[in-house]
């Protein structure tokens, strides 16, 4: 019985954690409409756009791509260490983007290190988009 | 003349103990603190705390906004656990001769924060030529697992050192 009821609190604990990208997309949708007044609504498009678009920060050129590879479905590789990064696209890695503390701490660093400022809510939720648009 | 050999009979003694003393296992803590597993090991080994000092660490832990010349931020209750852990096991806490041999090995007045720049590391490594550290597979001197085949678990013994071509 005590057993039973071990196992009930792991399961609601960890319940507790788990979340789906969807959920994390409507609050990020949420955010973009507290700053922007006309936001629509998400574009896989542009969250593509993103992905690729390169940056300099410290005279060197990066995008999410230079350690994320081209293709968001393949393991990537951490630029300065060389340890691998599993795959960013959900259909090759079903835990992305079912953390909400874990994707925020990530945008926090990696748009830091990359675009030298904070990632607006548009454009993380354009982010996730199109990397649930991969199949 | 017996002074001298006396100095040599204790380094033999001491190197022997080394050696002895390198042979068991791992130089990970018995008991992991989960996040600080998992926190650092996200961009490479969670490296053993043993390795640095209690001052290295907590300066470490301050700077993670520029971390290496990476972002790697951690909420506040976050770094704090992590802190109290890594200070906990770190050169100067850790009761073996090989935690105070690193803890010695490290001047008073300096603070790392690279273990390579420490003389320990230094050391143990002094055979390792130049032009093997630059090799695309090792990429780095702080990339332990190239080598050491047991570095995750902790373990940098010399029969698990394979150096890639």
């Amino acid at each position: 019985m005590r057993k039973r009821v071990w196992i009930l609190a792991f399961c609601m604990s960890a319940n507790a954690y788990a979340a789906t990208p969807q959920e994390a997309l409507q609050s990020y949708s949420t955010q973009a409409k507290q700053e922007n007044s006309a936001f629509k609504e998400f574009s896989a498009r542009a969250g593509e756009t993103f992905y690729h678009a390169k940056h300099k920060p410290g005279g060197k050129e990066m995008s999410c791509a230079t350690c994320h590879t081209d293709n968001p479905k393949n393991t990537g590789k951490h630029e300065a260490t060389g340890k691998e990064i599993k795959p960013l696209a959900p259909a090759a890695n079903p835990e992305r983007f079912t953390d909400p503390a874990k994707i925020e701490k990530w945008f926090k660093r990696n748009c830091q290190d990359v675009l030298e400022r904070v990632c607006t809510a548009q454009e993380k939720g354009d982010f996730i988009t199109y990397l649930l648009s991969i199949k | 003349m017996l002074n001298r050999c006396i100095v040599l009979l204790a380094v033999c003694f001491s190197s022997a103990a080394l050696a002895e003393d390198e042979g068991n296992g791992t130089l990970l803590p018995a008991a992991a603190n989960a996040k600080w597993k998992t926190e650092c090991s996200a961009c490479h080994i969670a490296y053993p705390p043993m390795l640095l000092p209690e001052r290295s660490w907590r300066k470490l832990m301050v700077g993670l906004d520029k971390h290496f010349g990476v972002n790697a931020g951690l909420d506040d209750a976050s770094a704090k656990e992590i802190t109290e852990f890594l200070v906990s096991q770190s050169a100067d806490h850790v009761q073996s001769r090989r935690a105070q041999g690193i803890a010695r090995s490290i001047a008073p007045g300096v603070t790392p924060l690279r273990i390579t720049e420490t003389a320990f590391f230094k050391r143990e490594h002094n055979e390792v030529r130049a032009e093997v550290w630059k090799r695309p597979k090792v990429k780095s001197p702080a990339n332990c697992s190239a080598c050491h085949t047991g570095a995750e678990q902790g373990d940098f013994s010399e029969d698990r050192v394979r150096i890639p071509k």
